[in-house]
């Protein structure tokens, strides 16, 4: 209430005050130049993910084309069918580049698909525990304690250990480890919130539980989802990239990027270092861009901030 | 007290029993346990004479009690590989996965609590930003990528140092240690500061916001104003009261820095607990997966639990709060 009033009386900003609370957002959000180079990074690797088997030059799935004699070639060599392979060849004769742009695609898919499965369950399970209270939250949250009181990867390895290896196995521990995060978030603001009289109206209204948590409750608890959904996706790419580098993630039928870094590890010694570097290198691309703005979507979401 | 350490305590032994529902219900359910626990390369006599030695022609829940008695009493069950028993190979493993932990633990205190010191006294300086972009870098980047680098660049790139493997090993204080030769130091660098950097931010962020909240309290100004020196405010009032919430946080994270072994003991091939259940999952050596899973859990629940009571010690608002609940 007061913040509405304060925001019509003077925007201390200075921007015109008719901008909708969207474009506002946007530009906000761009006011850091760090921060829109992360989008932009963000957009570049993801634009990349979706298009790879049109702008790979080779197509390194395909077995037809792919020929060992090209195994290993530096970078800037040409292969067998003519191309050139801009940053060399694997250890069986595949195109570098093109591994790299359909990792990627596997390696973000994996990322946020569990991260967003992970916060559906997160925000069901937290919404239930903060609306219901009392013996539901209580047992919800021992669960949720007990499972962030063990380090991310050790619950992975426990779940992998047991479940083997495969892509929707890896989302399944992905989510695993992920959805508690997501829990406690949410809780925690559906807490605040529904002490607030918004609800207290709606619940006046007899309106079902169900419409007061998913029309009332939770747009309301969405900023800080979707700072923390950001910051997890990067950190189930990178958990992933682990896993996989571990030998206990993707089969090497699926080879993400973290399973081409491991690829690529053993040639390392012996001095050719591509095969590992640039998988690499696109590999912390993407986790740095994601970080970047889930940063400034930190700043910019956090109504204790607002300028 | 008593009162607030047997609630934890009943707790704990709770979790356990927990722990090994799950871990019972992951490796003898959810696969085929006969495949899991017996050599795949037996004839038909010794897989019915296993069945019959392992109980699995017993119902479910008496499987479970048999798994249950046998390791209370330390018999986590074989391994294939190496046959010896699971527990045995772990425990033998151990010394050099601590070796490790300690020292990246080492590492991120006599780093991290001045580098973070530093970046709370001078917030706008090129050094106090470079601290937390590094601390920020330290948090978002994979630590195995890091540990590529780091033997690309010193192995490789360099040959300054090994690449990986632990030096000979000499007994110190009834212990295996291979710190204390010139080869050793040589070969843990690497996987120590290596499995240290996520430590190290954090130890940075901590210590940093921790100087900037201390520094601006009465007592300080009040020191200054007495005419201590500036050298003695620092190392003395600053850093007595930021100590007390690094060394808590970190002990918390002991067990995590055991956890990450797996990975940097992976990359630098340090023959410690990590390395032994990443090549067992490769194995399918089951017993020692159980085995490592359920030590691990232990362990980690009597830190929780040892942090929890020193917690209440310190602070006693934490057990009154828990007795009253």
């Amino acid at each position: 209430m007061t913040a509405t009033i304060s925001e019509t009386l003077v925007d201390p900003t200075g921007k015109p005050a008719d901008l909708s609370p969207f474009q506002r957002f946007v530009s906000d959000f761009c006011e850091s130049k760090v921060a829109v180079a992360g989008a932009i990074g963000v957009l570049i690797v993801a634009l990349i993910a979706v298009f790879a088997p049109w702008i790979s030059p080779t197509n390194p799935y395909d077995l037809a084309t792919v020929d060992i004699m090209d195994s290993r070639l530096a970078p800037g060599k040409q292969m067998m069918s003519g191309v050139t392979a801009v940053v060399g060849t694997d250890g069986m004769g595949r195109d570098m580049l093109s591994s790299m742009f359909y990792g990627l695609r596997i390696s973000l898919t994996v990322g946020a698909m569990s991260g967003f499965i992970a916060l559906m369950v997160g925000v069901c399970v937290g919404l239930t525990a903060a609306y219901f209270g009392g013996r539901v939250d209580t047992l919800i949250m021992r669960v949720v304690d007990l499972q962030l009181s063990f380090p991310a990867i050790l619950i992975a390895l426990v779940l992998l250990a047991t479940l083997g290896k495969g892509v929707d196995k890896i989302i399944i521990a992905l989510i695993v480890v992920q959805w508690a995060y997501f829990a406690r978030t949410v809780r925690g603001t559906a807490l605040v919130e529904r002490r607030k009289e918004y609800i207290e109206a709606a619940a006046c209204l007899a309106l079902s539980h169900r419409r007061i948590v998913f029309k009332h409750l939770l747009p309301n608890c969405l900023p800080p989802l979707i700072v923390v959904g950001t910051v997890q996706i990067a950190n189930a790419i990178s958990l992933e990239a682990t896993l996989s580098f571990l030998g206990i993630g993707l089969p090497v039928t699926e080879p993400s990027l973290g399973l081409l870094i491991s690829n690529g590890f053993e040639y390392m010694l012996s001095g050719k270092y591509w095969i590992s570097i640039y998988p690499g290198i696109v590999l912390l691309f993407t986790i740095v861009s994601i970080n970047l703005v889930g940063d400034r979507l930190r700043d910019v979401l956090n109504p204790r901030l607002e300028r | 007290m008593s009162v607030f350490i047997i609630r934890r305590l009943l707790q704990s032994v709770v979790v356990i029993w927990v722990m090994s529902l799950l871990v019972f219900g992951g490796v003898y359910l959810i696969g085929d346990p006969i495949d899991m626990l017996i050599n795949p390369e037996a004839d038909q006599e010794d897989i019915d004479a296993a069945i019959r030695a392992l109980g699995l022609d017993k119902p479910i829940h008496e499987q479970y009690w048999f798994f249950l008695i046998n390791a209370l009493k330390g018999d986590l069950g074989s391994s294939f590989i190496f046959n010896e028993p699971a527990l045995q190979l772990i425990l033998a493993r151990m010394p050099a996965t601590m070796e490790l932990a300690f020292a990246s633990l080492f590492i991120s205190i006599f780093f991290g609590i001045p580098l973070g010191m530093w970046a709370g006294l001078h917030p706008e300086s090129i050094a106090g930003r470079s601290i937390m972009t590094g601390s920020i870098l330290g948090f978002s980047l994979p630590s195995f990528w890091v540990g590529i680098m780091f033997i690309m660049f010193f192995a490789v790139i360099l040959g300054v140092l090994p690449s990986g493997g632990r030096a000979e090993t000499t007994e110190f204080l009834g212990m295996q240690v291979s710190f204390l030769s010139w080869d050793g130091l040589s070969h843990i660098l690497l996987p120590a500061v290596n499995l240290a950097l996520f430590k190290l931010s954090l130890v940075i962020r901590l210590s940093r916001a921790g100087t900037q909240e201390v520094i601006h309290q009465d007592y300080i100004k009040f020191a200054r104003a007495k005419g201590v020196s500036e050298k003695r405010v620092i190392l003395v009032h600053v850093l007595k009261n930021i100590l007390i919430p690094v060394v808590t946080i970190l002990g918390l994270e002991f067990g995590s820095v055991i956890a990450f072994a797996v990975v940097t003991e992976t990359v630098f091939a340090w023959p410690g607990m990590g390395k032994l259940i990443i090549e067992s999952i490769d194995q399918l050596d089951r017993p020692v997966i159980v085995a490592y899973l359920m030590i691990i859990v232990f362990m980690f629940i009597v830190i929780n639990l040892v942090v929890d009571i020193l917690y209440s010690v310190l602070d006693p608002r934490v057990r009154l709060q828990d007795v009253k609940a």
